[in-house]
Formats: C-alpha cells, sequence, structure tokens
C-alpha cells in the first residue's frame, strides 16, 4: 500500500515545492532603480520544506490517516443521534434569536465607544447578509454584485444630502427604494440567465457601477467620494455639539444632559439594531408566505415548479429586488454612519466577503447567517496580528466549507409535518 | 476628424491585447466545455504565471546573460511549469471534491480559491505594484498623417508571434494527438468516454494544465507589455477573458480566439475614441448584452435542456 503511494506521494510533494517556493521563496526588492531579488529568510524557507515534507507524508499514509480519521468521526457519540423535534427545535431558535436581541440592547450601555462601533458595523452586515441570504441562500440566485445595491444606497444619501439637503429619514426609504429599483430593472432581463452566468452578469454589473462612480467626477466627487452626510435625528434633536441646522435642538440641551459624543454612537447603534431587527423580522414572514415558499421551490427544481405554474421571472425578481432593498437600507446607514463615501467601500471583496458570511452561516439560515456575519466581522478585529491573513483564511475557509460542509454550519431546516405510519 | 492611421494604430493595439485575451479564454473554455464549470480561480493562474516570470527574469538578469531570447525562453519555460501546478492543484484541492454537486457549490468553491491564491501572493509579495522591465523595444512605423504615425512595436509583433504558435500547437494537440481525442471525448460524454476505458479524471486535471500553462504566456506577455502588475491585476483580465470566451461561444475552442480578438479591439476603440476609463464598462456591457441576446455566443451551440 505505501509503496503503491510512494510514487504519487513524492509527484504532490513535488508541486508543492513548484507552487510555494517561487512565489514565496523569492522578494523582488527595489535596490535604487533596478529590480533585484533576494532569499528570503532561513524561517520561510523552513515552512516551505515543511510544508512539502508534510505533503509528503500525508500523501504516502493517506488511507490510514483517513481510515483513522473516520474512525474518530465514529466514536463521536452525538454523531448519529436523530435530529431534534421540530417544536423544541423552533423554541430553541426563537429563544436564541431573542437572547440574541436582548443582548444587542443592553450592549452599548456596556462596553466602549470603539466597541459600540464596531458592534454597528456588524449589525450593517447583518442586514447585509439576511437580504443576501434571500437571493443567494432561499432563491439560489448567486448575486455577486451585491454591493452594487448598497453602493446605491449609500450614494443616494450621500447625493441627496449634499445637493438637495435631504436628513436621514428621508433618506433612508429613498435609498432603499431606488436600490430596490435597480434591483428590478437589472433583474428584469438577466434573471433568464442559467445559475453562473447570472453570478458573472451581477458581477459585471457592480463593476459597472463602481467604476461609473469612481468617473463621474462632476457628481459624485469621484474617487475622493462625498463627505460631510449628516447624523440620523432624533425628532429634530442632534447629537452634535452646536446645532448644525436651523429649527433644530440638541438632544443635551433638551434633556439637560452634559455633552457626550457617545450619545452619538449609541443612537446611531440603536437604529441600526431597530433596522436589523426589522430585516429579519420581515424576512422571516416573507420566507412563511407563498412567496417564499416558491423562491425555495423554484431553487430546488426549476422545471418542476415550472410546470405547477409558477412563474419564473416573477418569483426570481421579486427575491431579487428584495434582497436589493436591505442593501440599499443597509448603505443608507453605512454612509450616516461613515460620514463619508467613496467607491474604495464598493469593490467586489464587499461582496465575496457578504457571501462568505451567507455560505458559512449556511446559506438560508437566518440563524446562522448572523452568528457568521459577526463572527466574520469580529474574529480579525480580536486577531488583529494576524488581520493580514484575514482574506488568506476567508478564501481557504470558502473552499473548505464547500468540500465539507457545503450546507454551512447551521444548515436550514424547513419547518414540516410528518404523519407517523400506523403500526 | 477621422483619421484613418490612428484608426489602424487602435486596430494594432487592440488586436495585440485580444490575442493574449484569447489565450486565457481558452482556459476557459476548455474547463467549461469538459466540466461545465466557470473556473474562476484562472484570473489567479494567470497573475501567478506573471509574477512566476518576473522573478525568473530579475533572478536571470543578475547572472549576465548572453542572449535576451534564451531569458525569455527560460522564463516562458518556469512560468508555464508553476502554473500549470498550480492549476492541477486547485483542481485537485478545491474542485474535484465538489464535483457533480449543485452549479453553485463549485462556483464558490472556486471564488474562495481566488480570493485565497490573490492573498497568497500579496502576502509574499506585497500589494504595490511592481515595474516590469520591457525587454524588447523598437519597432516599425509606417504610414504618417499629420502629427500621427502608425506604430507597430517589436513586443506587439512577439505576442502575435507567439499567441500563433501556441494557438498551432494547441490545435495540433487538440485534433491529433491521443490526449487530445480523449479531451474532445470527455467533453462530449463523460460517462460514455469512462465506459469506453478514458481516465476521465486524469483527462480533467490536463485540461486545467494546459489552460493554465496558456494563462502564464499570456501572463509574461501582458505583464511585459503593460510594464506592471500586481497580486489584483489576474482578477480584471480574468473578467474580460471570461467575457472573450462567452462572446465566442463558451466551450468552444475558436470562439475563445475569435471573442478574445473582439473585444481586445472593442476595447481599443473604447480608449481611444471614448474614454479609456470606460473600456472595462464597455467589456461588461457587451458581456451582460451577449448573455441576453445570444447566451450560446458567436460560435457556441445550443445547450438542450433534458429532463
Amino acid at each position: 500500500m505505501v509503496a503503491r503511494n510512494f510514487g504519487h506521494a513524492l509527484f504532490c510533494a513535488m508541486i508543492t515545492l513548484i507552487i510555494s517556493y517561487p512565489i514565496v521563496g523569492f522578494d523582488l526588492v527595489f535596490t535604487g532603480l533596478s529590480l533585484e531579488l533576494q532569499q528570503v529568510e532561513a524561517g520561510t524557507i523552513a515552512g516551505i520544506l515543511l510544508a512539502v515534507a508534510a505533503v509528503f507524508v500525508f500523501q504516502l499514509f493517506r488511507p490510514a490517516i483517513m481510515g483513522t480519521l473516520a474512525r474518530l468521526v465514529g466514536l463521536n457519540p452525538l454523531a448519529n443521534r436523530p435530529p431534534m423535534e421540530q417544536n423544541k427545535r423552533l423554541k430553541l431558535e426563537r429563544g436564541a434569536l431573542t437572547i440574541i436581541v436582548l443582548l444587542a440592547l443592553i450592549w452599548p450601555f456596556m462596553a466602549s465607544r470603539g466597541a459600540v462601533d464596531l458592534a454597528t458595523l456588524v449589525l450593517i452586515y447583518v442586514i447585509l447578509a439576511l437580504g443576501l441570504n434571500v437571493v443567494v441562500g432561499l432563491a439560489g440566485l448567486l448575486d455577486l454584485g451585491y454591493v452594487a445595491f448598497y453602493a446605491v444606497g449609500a450614494y443616494t444619501f450621500g447625493l441627496l444630502s449634499q445637493y438637495l439637503g435631504v436628513s436621514f429619514w428621508v433618506a433612508l426609504p429613498l435609498g432603499a427604494l431606488l436600490a430596490a429599483l435597480f434591483g428590478f430593472v437589472l433583474g428584469f432581463p438577466v434573471l433568464r440567465l442559467r445559475g453562473d452566468y447570472l453570478a458573472i452578469v451581477t458581477l459585471g454589473f457592480g463593476e459597472i457601477i463602481r467604476i461609473v462612480l469612481n468617473n463621474l467626477t462632476s457628481i459624485t466627487g469621484g474617487p475622493n467620494g462625498i463627505g460631510g452626510i449628516p447624523d440620523p435625528t432624533l425628532f429634530g434633536m442632534e447629537f452634535g455639539r452646536r446645532v448644525k441646522e436651523e429649527g433644530n435642538a440638541s438632544f443635551h440641551e433638551v434633556f439637560n444632559l452634559p455633552y457626550e459624543s457617545v450619545h452619538k454612537v449609541i443612537f446611531l447603534y440603536l437604529i441600526t439594531l431597530v433596522l436589523a431587527v426589522f430585516t429579519l423580522v420581515v424576512i422571516r414572514r416573507l420566507i412563511r408566505m407563498p412567496v417564499g415558499r416558491s423562491w425555495e421551490a423554484l431553487r430546488e427544481d426549476e422545471i418542476a415548479a415550472r410546470s405547477l405554474g409558477l412563474s419564473r421571472t416573477a418569483v426570481k425578481l421579486s427575491a431579487f429586488t428584495i434582497g436589493a432593498f436591505f442593501a440599499g437600507f443597509a448603505g443608507t446607514i453605512f454612509a450616516s454612519k461613515q460620514g463619508f463615501i467613496s467607491p474604495e467601500s464598493f469593490v467586489f471583496l464587499e461582496s465575496a466577503i457578504i457571501l462568505a458570511i451567507v455560505v458559512l452561516g449556511g446559506m438560508g439560515s437566518q440563524i446562522g447567517v448572523i452568528l457568521a456575519a459577526i463572527a466574520v466581522t469580529i474574529l480579525p478585529e480580536l486577531a488583529r496580528e494576524f488581520s493580514e491573513y484575514r482574506m488568506l483564511i476567508f478564501g481557504a475557509a470558502m473552499v473548505m466549507m464547500m468540500v465539507w460542509r457545503p450546507q454551512g454550519l447551521l444548515p436550514m431546516r424547513r419547518i414540516h409535518v410528518q404523519l407517523n405510519r400506523l403500526e | 476628424m477621422f483619421d484613418e492611421f490612428y484608426f489602424l494604430q487602435q486596430l494594432i493595439n487592440g488586436l495585440t491585447v485580444g490575442s493574449a485575451y484569447a489565450l486565457i479564454a481558452i482556459g476557459y473554455t476548455m474547463v467549461y466545455g469538459i466540466i461545465g464549470m466557470i473556473n474562476f480561480a484562472h484570473g489567479e493562474i494567470y497573475m501567478i504565471g506573471a509574477y512566476t516570470s518576473l522573478i525568473v527574469i530579475t533572478g536571470l538578469a543578475a547572472l549576465n546573460p548572453v542572449w535576451l531570447p534564451l531569458v525569455l525562453l527560460v522564463a516562458l519555460i518556469c512560468a508555464m511549469i508553476v502554473s500549470s501546478s498550480m492549476g492541477w492543484a486547485v483542481e485537485r484541492v478545491a474542485y474535484r471534491p465538489v464535483r457533480g454537486q449543485h452549479r453553485l457549490i463549485p462556483l464558490i468553491s472556486a471564488i474562495g480559491m481566488s480570493i485565497f491564491l490573490q492573498n497568497y501572493v500579496h502576502l509574499a509579495q506585497g500589494s504595490r505594484n511592481i515595474g516590469f522591465p520591457s525587454l524588447i523595444d523598437g519597432g516599425f512605423t509606417f504610414g504618417t498623417s499629420e502629427g500621427f504615425q502608425t506604430t507597430i512595436s517589436n513586443m506587439q509583433l512577439t505576442i502575435f508571434a507567439t499567441t500563433l504558435v501556441c494557438m498551432t500547437l494547441l490545435s495540433l494537440f487538440i485534433s491529433r494527438s491521443k490526449t487530445g481525442r480523449a479531451c474532445r471525448a470527455v467533453s462530449q460524454d463523460r460517462k460514455m468516454s469512462s465506459l469506453l476505458g478514458i481516465d476521465t479524471n486524469r483527462i480533467i486535471a490536463a485540461t486545467f494544465v494546459i489552460g493554465a500553462a496558456l494563462a502564464a504566456v499570456a501572463g509574461l506577455l501582458l505583464g511585459m507589455y503593460y510594464g506592471s502588475i500586481d497580486p489584483l491585476f489576474g482578477f480584471i483580465a480574468g473578467l474580460k477573458a471570461f467575457t472573450a470566451a462567452v462572446l465566442g461561444g463558451i466551450g468552444s475552442i475558436p470562439g475563445a480566439m475569435l471573442g478574445g480578438l473582439i473585444l481586445g479591439v472593442a476595447e481599443s476603440f473604447t480608449a481611444g475614441y471614448l474614454s479609456s476609463e470606460y473600456k472595462d464598462v464597455v467589456s461588461f456591457s457587451l458581456l451582460i448584452l451577449i448573455l441576453l441576446f445570444r447566451p450560446t455566443g458567436l460560435l457556441g451551440k445550443p445547450e438542450v435542456e433534458k429532463i
């Protein structure tokens, strides 16, 4: 057995050496004007050789190692337990969601300003991921240009506030509706395409939006972006030290509090939380409505669903438009939180991160997606020394999830009724 | 103001870039033809080819080489070896285990691989762009009108010649060799050809290796032509090449060549007559229009859905 694997193991080790040594083992360094090649330090070389040796040993004893792993999985007493009963699982899921929301409610009053700021960002990603979950997870339409709708929402607010002085509360629905309109208009022709073509077209669309925003310098400010986007107000009360707009009061004066900048951060956080919960509840309801069921039906078997009388275009278009709507929501909040937007924030990588959240969480599963959004946003902040490896790990995690657990960490389970066979 | 020499210059530039796109597009089209998936990480393989050739060229330059074509040939061969190995490894690690599953799963795996490879090179070589020395200079000038000359640089001629050689070799390989015949058989009917004794896994791996080798050639050529490379430059080039493959009809090798040339020319005319900022917009719009009105591309065969 080992002798037969030897040739293959040697081959794999060679390939590992070839793909890692030239790229990792040398550094291109500029000395003066000329480019020079330098060996990297011995540690890295040792790392490459170690990786090569590891691949060699693994491939040599592959059947034995895999066998042991399979036995280890078999030893796990929880592996073969029957699935949890449906009402118990539903109760658990509802309880978990309530606890998450409650924790999120008290969070800003206990944590530091930076932590609250980060939590706002997490919530924005939660909204985005829940929205994309409708498109990718439920309707099975791979959208690689989701960030375009996020950009539409953000730029709607940015441009309206710059040219017309529109406030956050007016821009919020407008941004979401405009994003939904973009989704509708784009979706109308392209949703006839097959899955992987659709992915590429949406990717192209995302790039087009970004390039256009970058080049319409006279309107959008091009790469310099739009600054000075106002913060949200609470019934006409502003959170700044001084009131910027005529007719507004300031929050700390009305309530006779000493001015603190953290008020604004907490307020923005709470708004985002309310909108995230809104997104969650709306989508949760939609899933159980006929429209949500037809999304899943079409995802599972398009031909069968169509022969049962579902209109392919209408069903797909509804998922696409609703997904875009929530991206527009998130975009408006993002613009208000940052106070500044530029095309830099809406690159393809952002789409890939949101997609990774949906995939890691388990396509279609809301609680999985929420937990994944929290993990994906917070983990890089906690492990700052690894932050440059963040995207590398992301990519590897996406591949590994697809290979080992394509259904995600917490896969979605449909609510169903089972009849017991009569004895 | 229409200037035929300006027009000719744009045409030459477009055909140059287009023939390099065609080289990358072949990788997409062959993989799609055989297993029906979009190899999203192909652009990154091309980028790795460009990096490897730059590393080899820089390394050899330190040895004071005597003959330039030899340096380029060595760099080309090294880049092809590294890229092909990468192509093989990517297929083995990320695609083979998910083959045969729902369409979206290999695609997401490929996107993950693409992000992984981008950051792999980013971490190893830094994110800034590195100047690629233009080793081939000079050119021919012809046709002068008031203030404008049409020039074909030797670099452009090299790109044409190399592409032509690669395409000829590929066609010969596909039509004459035993592996090539097996490739065609597998792309027609995978199950049947495996019943007839073709090792389909080996043929699929071979497809990835060939595509990656051609992408490495394009990496060296375009890296030198543009004069600078960075870890992200495979992404856009990959999208363009994919557009070219779709334009010509995905799954068809002559289609990829034709699509590459058309896309290159379209881009070059946009850059020459409108604005170079919008050339990417034009090629993506072209992609969307083609998919909407003729999803099978110019030379592709329509796909029949069987129940």
